[in-house]
């Protein structure tokens, strides 16, 4: 099964408006109301892949472990212009220690 | 371990017996499951966490041009100069069934709108050559991140089913097994006992009958 999906960017405007000129989808939000919104909204859209500022991300954990058991769409979680949180090398973190049972690396 | 609460009868113990080697074999199954999926998702899992270090540093620093960018030129000028892409980026989601986890492999198309002489889709006489830094910058990060979508998902995904295979091996090897071999061996005890207690009673009516 082969479809086509498109690409979006989550975050503040002065992040990921720059994602803009390479082609994806741009959607600038705010508060985190929004942003499950608009998270929901694509992924009920056919967007194969969301990248999302940790910034954002950590307003609605709850919503983006949603979709981690689906195949489609994959949030990946990317910094902002403000720095990185951690908060997506403790989710591959967390990924390990859910697999093998303690954090291996 | 607790005896299962069923009648101490022949059939129940040949129906237990089946159970017992079904359940010994789809532990075996399990078992080589975990262990193969559990080897691809470390080596998966290191890619995964090498690739995000370089991407986030990556990404950093384009944001940092992009932030030098803004502050040069004006809100609406950068906002325009970005808003029509040359190019646009779509995916292709193919399902790879890896140990009967669905992992997605992901094609990434990129498709030019117009001529293939240049990547930025703006006039080069109203914007900042720190904006040309910036998305140049982003734009070879592109693959990576693309790349990363894909590793990552599949190790979460991985992960997943690990934990899911390994209490299914735990409750097969520590409750299941043990429970039937307890129950039938409990049922053949019975049985055995029951004989002897034919025996002895034909023996005893025998004795009387004979005096």
């Amino acid at each position: 099964m082969i479809y086509m999906h498109k690409i979006a960017v989550i975050g503040d405007k002065n992040s990921v408006l720059a994602f803009k000129a390479l082609g994806l989808d741009v959607f600038t939000v705010t508060d985190d109301l929004e942003a499950r919104k608009t998270v929901n909204r694509l992924a009920k859209n056919q967007y194969g892949v969301i990248f999302i500022t940790e910034q954002i991300a950590q307003l609605i954990p709850d919503t983006i472990s949603r979709y981690d058991d689906h195949v489609t769409p994959a949030i990946i979680l990317i910094p902002n212009n403000q720095g990185s949180l951690n908060i997506g090398m403790n989710r591959i973190d967390k990924n390990v220690e859910k697999a093998v049972g303690s954090n291996i690396l | 371990m607790a005896i299962l609460n069923v009648k101490p009868t022949r059939m129940e113990l040949s129906n237990l017996k089946r159970r017992l080697a079904t359940a010994k074999r789809g532990h075996k199954l399990l078992k080589d499951k975990q262990d193969e999926l559990m080897r691809q998702f470390i080596g998966l899992i290191r890619k995964n966490k090498s690739l995000r270090e370089e991407v986030e540093k990556e990404l950093q620093d384009a944001f940092k041009d992009f932030l030098i960018a803004s502050a040069v030129m004006s809100p609406e000028m950068l906002e325009e100069a970005v808003s029509f892409p040359k190019e646009s980026i779509s995916v292709e989601i193919e399902q790879k069934n890896v140990m009967s986890v669905y992992v997605p492999v992901m094609n990434f198309k990129r498709k030019l709108e117009t001529d293939a002489g240049s990547i930025y889709p703006y006039g080069f006489v109203q914007t900042s050559s720190e904006l040309d830094d910036a998305i140049s910058r982003l734009y070879d990060i592109m693959p990576k991140l693309l790349r990363l979508a894909e590793v990552e998902k599949s190790c979460q995904l991985m992960a997943d089913e690990i934990e899911k295979t390994r209490r299914r091996v735990n409750a097969l090897e520590h409750r299941t097994i043990p429970d039937l071999e307890e129950t039938i061996k409990f049922i053949r005890m019975k049985l055995d006992e029951n004989e002897r207690a034919t025996i002895t009673r034909l023996m005893k009516v025998k004795d009387l009958i004979n005096k």
